[in-house]
Order: C-alpha cells, then structure tokens, then sequence
C-alpha cells in the first residue's frame, strides 16, 4: 500500500477547518499510548496536559506570558518567509532588543516618567530592526546567505549580553552575580490584571501587532509585494519591486517585532537583564510561523497552542511524574500530527495498491 | 613540534563530528530537501551508540546503531516531508525537539556510566612515525571514515549519472520528474543518507570525543553542521575546509585564553561565528559562483502530478 | 467527535481530581532544577539529594520535581505551580531563580523556600550553599606536590564570585606547598558542553599544564587527562569510573543530608529561614576517595581535610592580592560576605578576571 497525494484545485475550507481538531484526536489517540506505555493513567496525564492549563486564571496569564514573545516573533518571521527571506536568527534580535531596550534603566536607572517605557520599547525595537539589517545588508550588498549569517549572529548576540551582564552592567550591590540592576518601577512593563495573574502588555503588543501585520499583508501594497516576490522573484521583479528593498523590509519588520519581544520580556516578566533571558524563543518562533500557516492570526492561535504545551508539559512533571523529556516527545508528536494534517487542505490522500479501487480519506 | 601536532589532531577531533553531519546534509540539501533536525538526529545517534557500545562491549556495534538510529529518524522526516509533503522547516524543527525529548529518554538509565572508546588505529610502524604518523595512520576510525565520506560524496555528486540526477532534483524537481527521476525515491534516499551521516557524527561524540552519555550532549554542533553545508556553497570540498577552518579557531580561541591573552573570553568564544561570516562573505561575493551551486528548489515541497 | 473529545474530557477531569485528593496527607518537597536531572553534574547531584529525602523520610513525605527550568519568565511560573500543587516546602537550586522564588515566597506566606547559593531571604524562605572552596584548597595542594610542570590548567565556566573564590582557594593551596606555582585559565562560558570542556583540557595540556582542573560539570577534561595519562579532579560528582587512572579526588557536592535535615525541621515544625553555608565539616561538601597518589600526599591531604573540619579557614591572613594590595593581614580570616562577593584574584593568578 503506497500513499499518494492528489493536489486539490482550491484549498479546502473545510479541512483548513477540521485539521486542528483532527491533529487533536490523533496526540491525544498517541499520547494515550505513550502515556499507557510509561505507566501513566493515561486520562490524567491528558487532562493535565490539555486542560488544566486553562481551567485556572494564574495559568491562562501564564500562557499569556508564554505565548507573547512567540506570537510577536513569529508574526515577524511570518512576513520574512512569506518574501523567501530566510531569517532563522530572530533569537539573536531579540537578545540585542532586549540589551538596547534596557540602555536607558540600567545606564540612567535615576529616570523615571511616563516617557520612559515608550522610549525603551522603541529602542528595543529599533535595536532588534538594526542588528536584522547586517544579514539584511550582507545579503543585498554581498549576496550572503542570510540563513547562515543570521543563525550565526544568534551566538554573537547571546555572549554579547553575556559579557555585559558580567561587566560593565554588573549590579554593583548584586555581589557581583551577573545580573544588571533591578529597572525601577517607571521602566517596568506593567501587569494587565495584578490580582489575578502575571501577565503583562507584552501579550497586548504580539495582538495588536499580529493584526497590523495581517491588514499589511492582506490589504496593503506591501503585502502584495511580499507575496509575489515569495512565490516568484522574476515576477515580482517585472512587477517593478526592487528585491534588495523587500529584503531590507522583512528583516527590519522582523527584527524589530523580535526586538520589542525582547525588551517587553525583560522589562514585564523579568525586572532586569540576566544571562539568560530567553528558552529559545527565537527558534521555537520558527515553528509557531509555520504551524500558523504564515497567517498573523493563525500565528496567535498557533502561538497560544504551543505555550500550552510547555504549561501542560510542566504540569504533568509535578503531577504525575511525567518527566521533561517525555513532554517535550509529546510536544514533538503534536507538532508532527499538526503539520501532517494540514497536508489536508491543500492534497487528498489516497491509498494506492489496495486493487484498482482506490480509498479516498475526503 | 610536538605541540603542534598534538593542536593539529585536537582540530581533527572538534572537526569530524561537524564534517560528517555537514556532508550528509549536503547531500541532502542538494537534493532539494532542507532538513533542519540534525541536531535532533545527531543526538539520537550519540545516545544509541553509546547504548549499543555499552550493553554489547563494542564500539563497533555502537557506531553501527548510531547509523541505523540515524538513519531511522530520518525516515519520519522524510515520511512528513515527502510524502505528505509537509512544511520542511517546520518539521526539521520538530524533528529536533522530538530527538532531544526522545534521547533524553532512551539514555535515562545511561547517565554517569563510562563508555566505551573506539580505539585509535595503530599500524605499527607507520603510526610511530614522528610527526606525521600520528597524523595520518594514528587518529580515530570516524576520522578516515569523514575524509572518505567526502571524497565519496563529492564523487558521487559529479562523476556519476546517479550523482548527476540527484544535483538536477535538486535544481529543479519538476523538470527532473518530467524527464521521468523518481524524485521521490531520490530524495527519501538522500535524506536517510543525511540521518546516518548525523548518527554516525553523534556517535564520534559518544564514543570518541567524550565516551560518555549525558542529555543535550550534542550542545549546538548540529546547527553548526547546517551552517557549515551553506557556508560551504554546497560543494564538498569547501565543507572539508570550512568544518577544520571552524574547528582551527575554535581550538584556536582556547590556545589563545591559555597564552593569557587579554581579550573578554566572551569575544574569543564568539570569534568563530564571526570568522565564519567573514569568510562566507569573502566567498559569496561572487555572484555567479554561488548562485550555480545553489540547489534551486531547496526547501520546495514536491507532489508529482499524476 | 467534539462532543465525544468534552465527555472524555470530563471523566478525566474527575478522574485527575480524585487522585489529587488522596495524595494530601503525606508532606510535599518539591525541586527546581535549572538543568536536566541526567547532566551526571551539578543537576544530578541535587536530584541524589531528593532522592536521598525519599529513601530515609520514606512514607512521610513525597516528592516532586521540575527540571530543565531556564533562569528568566519560566522560573517564576515553575515557583507558582510547585507552590500552588501542594508543595509545602520548595527548593530552587540555582543562583537565577533568586528574585522569581523571592517573589512567588511573598505571594505563599505558609510555603516553605530555600533558595541554592543566593543572598536574599524571607520570612519564608532561607538560603544555603556549600563551601566547595574547602575542597578547592587542598586539591591545590595536591596539585602543587604533584605537578612536575608546576603549572595546571584550570577550566572554568563563568566569572561568579563562586568560581572566582574557586580559583584563589586553589591558588592559595598550591602556594603553601610551591609558591611559584602558576596555573592557566580557561573561560569555557559554559557549565556544560563536554565537548568543549575537553578541548580546553587538550589546550591546556598542550601548552605545558600536567594537572587538569575543573569548575564545569562535565567529565570531559578527565577522559582526556586519562587518555594522555596525566591526571586531575573531580567536580561536582565523583568521576571515578570515568577516569579511574587519572582522578586523585573530586570535590562532591552532596546535597542530602541537608536535604534530608531540612525537611526533618518542617516535619517536626522546627524549620525557620536561615542562612546555612556548610561545608567538609557538615558533610555538604565531600572529598572522594584519594587515589593514584604516593601516601605521603593523602596523608597531608587528610590532614588539611581535618584541619578545615576542624574550623581552619583557607582564607586566612596574609593574603595579598593580585595587584600586591593587601587583602587580609596576618591571621585575619575572611567573612562570608566578602568571600561571597569575590571579585578579585590573590597573588600569584596569571589571568586577568573579567570584568
């Protein structure tokens, strides 16, 4: 029996509809099996998974937190890959946001007003869209690959921040741990709901943002543009776009989002600059892009299902004893049933070599 | 003198683990397929080698696993990606988070147990060669086995028909399946060709670098391996060049702090990345150059149409 | 199919609930881990300290861990979740999760914390850590006596008061035994790659060092100093089977009987915050067994173990600085604070810290 993929004339609504629910039902039919095979109650283990995250407010503010960054990342990457640019180095910007963004609290940590917050965000943005320009210029101007020089910028910006939080930014009082100082109160992202949970406007920015994106994309010239040079330069070439534009444009849109996630990570969830500030946000993004279909508002969606799946994954560790490395399997599992049945949208599948009759799953 | 050799075979041994999950990734990418699970893929190769050296007594059998597991974990990508022509960015992702997941699991039981090495080769006589016996006749087997693999690969790609027909699925997959190239047989054999390499470069960790299991052992070499295939223009040779020019100035960098020279270690650390661009953008300058060497379809999912 | 998916969902739900509910009575421990339980180092060892709670509090207590839990937003949501399932008393074991454990403390009053290698406290929460420089010192005494070269290489992760403190406890045991004794570091900027860990031991040895020592927690450098028999130390873990020719000893980091002892206190009700520093004497730090060493050099390794049981300070005047200012004069001995906020190297050191 072979399978064979029948490419549909139109993308079908229906599927594009009922492929999350069947990706659902089938983690859930192999997480079963995989849990059951541990010796773990398979039920518990799902319920833990899937639906204790949201049944508790503290927990849907953390999947806020969770999800912003990758929402805002991956909104960003949206517009890059939709161009064919390719840049996997958005970890990289937002580590350089975040550092430019946290300038003014750890240089000037006597500043406070309400111009404060407004002026970080813009230079973590604004950080994030400059350090995106080097791949961006190297590609225009020397025809590098900017795969490479993006992922590679990744590392330089990771032990650039680690040197600055060891030296020069050190927190003198902090006994000389690597650590900037604590931003006061005027250079904090503040909460959405203090009572209730953690969640700050960060969450607020990768919606307003994913929505920007999404009218551009769709209404604006540039998102022709984007479109047309993504599936075909030449024709995007004839249209009259000059290509090295949309290049510099995808990056400096992406650098900048993945820079605003930096600096909004570090001033709402954490309170100053550290080594480490991000669990690979900026890879994980990559993902979230794709599994959003490279749609602004499919992004969201997808961004909130992956944050669920880190907040299930930790829960059914405290739990049930399921241990990191099974979670991240599981979460691995979702991804692939995710990926393979939006095949559905856009092919048929059908069983060839079961006779000349052949079985259609549509 | 002695130093010098001794800095030349460190080289080699930070050099072959990269050097042999690039080159199957070349054959790979120039296929047309981009598959972005080395890491994953290495790190299952690292951990069912060192099981299978460490229940069975031999390395040998230990490098085979990691051949198999490699390859085998591959063959989910390629399932994904070919048949149900999957997004391959996304799934080599996946495949990474999967693989690090899943390793962690297998090697539960593994942690803190000393491994098994692979022994150097040793002829005697020649390997007692000053200088260069130690270089050429007494190094590890996965190093002769990376040098080969390139010669291997390279003629493979450009002296053979079979070669030939891979390099054109990868410029163009629709014109090669209309010339009537299983395209997708190809391609599922360059991918599992890929895994094993990333196995077997997971398995040089386990069981030559440091014979030992820990989790997330591979630490990023996977992804320097993807780099090194596009830093490399997708030539062979070049990929030779740049896992030793990597692995001169990674070593390089750590002679450097020894000799106490007064640079942040953090700027030494980063100097490989950054010579890695530089020396990506000196080559890339040449248009034509590299634009011939691109696979063109790179990355393109594929359905023949029927 | 939806409507199957909630039905399903619900019977879990219940399901999940009643074995909630069953596991009340017993006392909950719960673990932070930054790394991954199986890195056989700093992780593991703190994850053989829970278990070692599990094996002699039996019945009496459960336990819970997270691992793999970054320094940054996911700290904080990793406090709220242990204290919010029940834990009543949670230990984070690394520097990074300080202020996130500060902050979930303040928000669970009746939650016990202990905080690994910080200096902020709490009504609720108490911090402890173990003086690994007391091993630190006498393994430099080795070294000295036993390196022909009188040159070791030193692997270090990253530029914290700890390491810092590391390098000079070292430094100040080789010097009692050879002052000229120098040693050459390596930044790896890692705790974990072995790897990497091991071409910086082949750097080192290449450039003249015949003793390798560590403050990264993987076994790397030591398969490389057995593979070119030479020799050096443990670190974090005894490394023993990884190198039975080369290792002399390793400095163990042996979490349990604190562990052990802390959870005894909330059980008998006796726990209040504190700030506990223990090392040789209390047992938190362990010297592995002596080996591959003539026995006039374990005895005088024995005896300066025993002279530090017996309260002896290795920072104790004088001590000159690396830029010849004084540090301590003749018989003044260092406070905790000072030494925790280490900066700066002793006299002798051949690198220059970053700053």
């Amino acid at each position: 029996m072979r399978i064979e993929l029948v490419k549909r004339p139109e993308r079908s609504k229906l599927f594009s509809a009922l492929s999350p629910f069947i990706a659902f039902a089938l983690t859930v039919m192999a997480g079963a099996i995989l849990f059951a095979a541990l010796g773990k109650n398979p039920l518990a283990a799902l319920y833990t998974y899937f639906i204790d995250p949201v049944t508790q407010v503290w927990q849907l503010h953390e999947l806020a937190i969770k999800a912003a960054p990758l929402i805002l990342i991956g909104v960003g990457l949206a517009v890059c890959y939709r161009a064919n640019v390719w840049n996997i180095g958005a970890e990289g910007q937002f580590v350089i946001g975040a550092v430019t963004g946290s300038i003014l609290p750890v240089m000037f940590p006597a500043a406070t007003g309400w111009w404060v917050l407004p002026l970080m965000l813009v230079m973590g943005a604004l950080g994030g869209a400059a350090y995106a320009s080097i791949p961006a210029f190297l590609k225009t101007r020397f025809n590098t690959n900017e795969i490479l020089t993006s992922l590679m910028l990744v590392y330089v910006a990771q032990l650039f921040l680690d040197w600055l939080v060891r030296g020069w930014w050190r927190d003198p009082q902090a006994y000389n741990f690597p650590q900037s100082v604590q931003f006061n109160p005027s250079a904090v992202l503040p909460e959405l709901d203090p009572m209730a949970g953690r969640a700050n406007w960060g969450f607020v920015f990768a919606l307003v943002a994913a929505v920007l994106v999404w009218l551009m994309l769709s209404r604006m010239m540039k998102g022709f543009e984007i479109r047309v040079l993504g599936s075909s330069p030449r024709a995007g070439r004839f249209a009259g776009f000059r290509y090295s534009y949309m290049v510099f444009f995808a990056f400096l849109i992406s650098g900048a989002l993945a820079g605003l996630a930096g600096i909004s990570e570090v001033s709402g969830a954490i309170g100053q600059l550290q080594p480490s500030i991000s669990p690979g946000y900026g890879f994980t993004a990559i993902i979230v892009a794709f599994l959003g279909r490279l749609n602004p508002l499919g992004i969201v969606a997808a961004g909130l299902v992956l944050a669920l799946t880190y907040l299930g994954g930790e829960a059914a560790q405290t739990a049930l004893g399921i241990s990191d490395k099974v979670a991240r399997v599981f979460q691995g599992m979702l991804l692939f049933f995710v990926l393979a049945s939006d095949t559905l949208i856009h092919y048929r599948i059908r069983f060839a070599g079961i006779g000349q009759k052949s079985t259609e799953a549509a | 003198m002695d130093i010098t050799v001794n800095i030349l075979l460190t080289i080699a041994t930070a050099a072959t683990p990269l050097l042999i999950a690039a080159i199957g990734e070349l054959v790979v990418e120039r296929s047309g397929v981009l598959n972005l699970g080395v890491e994953g893929m290495m790190i299952m190769g690292a951990v069912c080698g060192f099981g299978a050296a460490y229940l069975t007594g031999s390395p040998w059998i230990g490098v085979l696993a990691a051949i198999i597991a490699g390859a085998l974990f591959s063959l989910l990508f390629a399932f994904m990606t070919l048949t149900l022509a999957t997004n391959q960015v996304a799934t080599g992702l996946s495949l990474t988070i999967l693989g690090l997941g899943l390793s962690g699991m297998i090697g539960t039981n593994f942690v803190g147990l000393p491994g098994v090495r692979l022994p150097n080769l040793y002829i005697p006589g020649l390997s007692d060669i000053p200088v260069v016996g130690k270089l050429l006749f007494g190094q590890d087997p996965l190093f002769y086995v990376s040098i080969a693999l390139v010669i291997a690969v390279s003629w493979f790609l450009f002296k053979t028909r079979k070669g030939l027909m891979l390099r054109s699925i990868g410029d163009s997959h629709s014109s090669a399946h209309a010339l009537g190239i299983p395209v997708i047989a190809y391609r599922y054999l360059a991918v599992m060709f890929g895994g094993a390499c990333a196995g077997l470069a997971g398995a040089h960790l386990s069981l030559v670098y440091t014979p030992q299991w820990v989790e997330n052992m591979t630490a990023g070499r996977g992804w320097i391996a993807l780099a090194l295939v596009v830093f490399a223009s997708w030539r062979p040779m070049r990929v030779l060049a740049g896992a030793y020019i990597f692995g001169a100035v990674w070593i390089g960098q750590l002679h450097a702090q020894a000799f106490g020279i007064p640079v942040p270690s953090q700027f030494l650390s980063a100097l490989p990345y950054l010579a890695t661009i530089v020396v990506l953008v000196l080559i890339s300058r040449n248009k034509r150059l590299t634009m011939m060497n691109t696979p063109a379809s790179l990355g393109q999912p594929f359905v023949p149409d029927r | 199919m939806k409507k199957l998916i909630g039905a399903l969902m619900l019977t879990v739900g219940a399901a999940a609930l009643s074995t909630a509910a069953s596991a009340q009575e017993k006392f909950k421990a719960c673990w932070v881990y930054v790394g991954p339980v199986g890195d056989f180092g700093y992780s593991y060892q703190h994850d053989q300290g829970r278990l070692q709670v599990e094996k002699e509090l039996g019945d009496k207590v459960e336990t819970a861990y997270l691992e793999n839990v970054a320094e940054g937003p996911d700290a904080e949501r990793a406090f709220e979740r242990l204290a919010r399932e029940g834990c009543k008393m949670i230990f984070g074991t690394s520097f990074g999760f300080m202020d996130p454990e500060l902050k979930v403390a303040a928000k669970f009053p009746d939650v016990k914390f202990e905080h690994a290698t910080g200096f902020k406290m709490a009504p609720n929460m108490g911090i402890y850590n173990a003086r690994f420089y007391e091993g630190r010192y006498i393994i430099g005494q080795i070294a000295a006596k036993q390196s022909k070269a009188g040159l070791a290489g030193y692997i270090v992760s990253f530029p914290i008061p700890e390491v810092v403190m590391g390098i000079n406890a070292f430094m100040l045991g080789a010097q009692s035994v050879n002052p000229d004794f120098k040693v050459k570091i390596v930044w790896v900027n890692t705790w974990f790659d072995p790897a990497k860990e091991a071409d910086a031991a082949k750097a080192l040895f290449d450039q003249g060092a015949d003793i390798i020592v560590q403050h990264t927690d993987s076994t790397g450098p030591l398969q490389v100093a057995q593979e070119r028999g030479l020799h050096g130390f443990g670190q974090a873990s005894d490394m023993t089977k990884f190198a039975p020719k080369s290792q002399y000893t390793a400095i163990v980091d042996d979490w349990g009987p604190y562990y052990v002892s802390r959870v005894k206190a909330a059980l008998d009700g006796t726990w209040k915050p504190e700030d506990r520093w223990e090392g040789l004497k209390e047992g938190a730090v362990v010297m592995a067994p002596y080996a591959n060493l003539p026995e006039d050099v374990v005895k005088a390794a024995q005896e300066t173990e025993a002279k530090i049981k017996g309260g002896w300070n290795p920072f104790t005047g004088p001590i000159t600085k690396q830029d010849g200012s004084e540090f301590l004069p003749a018989g003044a001995v260092a406070d905790d604070k000072t030494l925790l906020g280490m900066n700066f190297y002793v006299k002798g050191v051949d690198d220059k810290l970053p700053q």
